[in-house]
């Protein structure tokens, strides 16, 4: 575990740009509820119980759900998304083929709007990973470890 | 060309492989433990991994390839820059993360985590060795062209030399620099390959004065197609098979990265999912700033060289960029173009020698990790100093073997075009790796007997359809022109193999015996999002 403890609290934000600018923004909703597991558990001898005893714990169904609801949906728009742009290119190329800006036409257009979905998602995600995921998850960590020691 | 650019190329190639050997031989002081050979010790920052990550990714089919089909094809070439990037998306929200909190070294490591050890390791092993092979054998074969097309020399023996050289280069990168020194090499030629593209970009910009119009107008008057260039269908537009055969790929494209095993190992060297995440969003601004560069030069070549030159000089358009960097120092014979063209052809070999690194380290831990420590140790007690020493052994001369099967299959696929090869490892990658995964990591009622099936569901369909389409007989362009068993229309089996692995996943798991063990998927999903007993 030294390993994390160094990188957790070492050098984080010196070297990396995106993060800095991420953040810059202030998360302004509610905070991640505090941790506390169901308390009264036995001495934590067997993993297999502590783990299924955090899996039904509150926190944790918090930060799941914190999870699968930004990822789900995330997922299946960009797969979408990109989806219709490859069949659009082959079904449609007429449509595509229309000049749009001076000489971008729809095609090129919609190709450099991927890239921009792309680095659009990639900060969305890492901010919300970074603000509504990360401590709850930690704390969550390091609790389940304590019991089961 | 002239002997300018091969002495000068091959001076700048010397000094990247002598700096490469440099950082193996300061590696392979360490001790080695499985952790160092396989993880390179996990303490690499999300910067270094990061810029890795993009090394590993980043091929020389990507930087001459779609910049030449560009070139050619206009609009067209310009779909693989996109699928290639978005696939990253899947990585960075679905994966990552993930399999950095459950793993150790490889992918049946996150898997037999809920599964029974034995058959699970045998089938992501085996799955694991093929996609890395066919990977493997795209980049060494393309290796070879590239040196023929730089290098000058057409005769065949030049080629076969060059394969043995990279393969033996890479072997020996990996049996006595392990992680740690192919992370570095990795990094390194990333800098030089961003550097290369980058100083190459800002020059067609500076050539039309930074207005991207009048780059395009000009792209499309030298391809000789008109406004046509900038529009779908001059590559896939002549048939429906053809668009099938698109789509195909754009979905192997775009679900495949997040099943290639040695994308997958490098999660395991930095100590925290968080780490992992951050090393994914460095790799991504990286990543897609190169594509984005890869098009500004696929429409340069056009507009400055001409789609008919690029055409002449390689029918696949694998020469445009190097064409392009000759033109943009000056013209052949003067000394900017001398240096241009040579840096382009030292980068791009860095690149080849980087990529296939990576990919025999990844394999090879497969084959020491999970198929030799399944196979050969039922009986002996897992864990203990004496079988981490061992796996490494057996990492080394399985990194030497899958080098020598690596040189002979490319030998023998010398003629072939290196493309579908690289589509055929993301399309097995796809339906192989994937389904598995994903069920793992987030479907409850997974069994072992699913995973076996999703693996093998999508590894056999994935390959049988290869074998029976026309890359490998039926059209002249075949790997066995003289005979026709074709039975499959597409190129890429994609489209068929990805639902295919999906669909045995779920069948094998709903006509399981045993039911999913509950308490294993808590601690899937408890390790999985928090970190909690993460190695």
């Amino acid at each position: 575990m030294n390993e994390h403890d160094q990188a957790e609290t070492g050098g984080l934000r010196v070297d990396d740009p995106w993060y800095d600018v991420l953040a810059a923004g202030e998360w302004e909703g509610p905070e991640p509820p505090p941790v506390s597991l169901p308390s009264q558990a036995r001495p934590a001898d067997d993993h297999a119980r502590v783990y299924r005893e955090v899996q039904a714990s509150g926190p944790f169904q918090e930060v799941r759900s914190r999870y699968r609801r930004f990822v789900f949906p995330a997922a299946a728009a960009f797969l979408a998304w990109y989806l219709l742009y490859v069949v659009l290119a082959t079904a449609a190329p007429r449509l595509m083929a229309r000049p749009l800006l001076g000489e971008l036409n729809v095609a090129m257009v919609l190709g450099l709007a991927q890239f921009a979905s792309t680095f659009l998602l990639t900060w969305a995600y890492a901010r919300h990973a970074r603000l509504r995921r990360d401590r709850a998850a930690l704390d969550l960590r390091w609790d389940t470890q304590e019991r089961m020691r | 060309m002239t002997g300018n650019h091969q002495g000068l190329a091959l001076v700048l190639f010397t000094v990247f492989v002598s700096v490469t050997l440099a950082i193996t031989a300061w590696a392979g002081r360490r001790r080695s433990s499985s952790v160092e050979f396989f993880a390179g010790g996990r303490l690499f920052s999300p910067l270094e991994n990061g810029f890795a990550i993009a090394g590993d990714y980043m091929s020389a089919a990507s930087f001459l390839g779609i910049s030449g089909l560009i070139a050619l094809f206009g609009y067209d070439g310009m779909l693989y820059s996109v699928g290639f990037l978005v696939a990253w998306l899947l990585v960075l929200l679905l994966v990552a993360e993930l399999v950095r909190n459950c793993g150790r070294y490889t992918l049946a490591d996150v898997l037999t985590a809920r599964m029974r050890q034995r058959p699970v390791r045998i089938a992501a092993g085996t799955s694991s060795v093929i996609v890395s092979v066919l990977y493997l054998v795209a980049q060494m074969v393309g290796a070879g062209s590239l040196v023929s097309l730089l290098l000058g020399g057409q005769g065949s023996a030049a080629r076969t030399w060059t394969v043995i050289g990279v393969g033996a280069l890479m072997v020996f990168y990996v049996a006595f620099g392990g992680m740690r020194a192919t992370t570095w090499i990795q990094i390194v030629k990333t800098v030089l390959l961003m550097g290369g593209t980058i100083t190459l970009t800002v020059l067609v910009l500076l050539r039309f004065h930074g207005d991207l119009g009048a780059l395009l107008r000009s792209a499309a008057d030298g391809s000789g197609h008109g406004r046509e260039f900038l529009g779908p269908g001059m590559l896939y537009g002549q048939s429906w098979t053809d668009r099938l055969d698109f789509i195909s790929l754009g979905l192997a494209l775009v679900l495949g990265t997040a099943g290639l095993p040695h994308i997958l190992s490098r999660f395991y060297t930095v100590p925290t999912a968080r780490s992992a995440r951050r090393s994914v969003v460095w790799a991504i601004g990286l990543i897609g700033g190169f594509y984005l560069m890869t098009i500004v030069l696929g429409f340069g070549a056009a507009a400055l060289v001409g789609s008919h030159t690029v055409r002449a000089s390689n029918a696949a358009g694998n020469t445009a960029v190097p064409l392009l960097a000759l033109d943009l120092g000056g013209g052949a014979g003067s000394t900017g173009g001398t240096v241009l063209f040579a840096v382009v052809g030292a980068v791009a070999f860095a690149t080849i020698l980087a990529v296939v690194a990576g990919i025999t380290l990844a394999s090879s831990a497969s084959v020491a990790h999970d198929l030799h420590a399944t196979l050969r140790r039922r009986k002996a007690a897992p864990g203990g100093k004496r079988r981490e020493n061992q796996d490494v052994r057996v990492a080394r001369v399985a990194a030497v073997c899958i080098g020598g099967v690596a040189i002979a299959l490319s030998l023998f696929a010398q003629g072939q075009n290196v493309a579908f090869l690289v589509g055929l490892a993301f399309a097995v990658a796809a339906s192989a790796n994937l389904p598995a995964l994903l069920f793992t990591l987030f479907w409850r009622r997974f069994t072992t007997r699913g995973t076996v099936w999703a693996i093998y569901g999508g590894l056999v369909p994935a390959v049988a359809l290869v074998v029976l389409s026309p890359v490998v007989s039926g059209s002249p362009q075949s790997l066995f022109p003289g005979v026709d068993f074709q039975y499959f229309p597409l190129e890429n089996p994609g489209l068929v193999s990805i639902p295919l692995g999906f669909a045995a996943g779920w069948l094998g798991t709903v006509l399981s015996r045993e039911r999913a063990d509950e308490d294993k998927f808590a601690e899937v999903e408890v390790r999985s999002l928090t970190g909690a007993g993460a190695v």
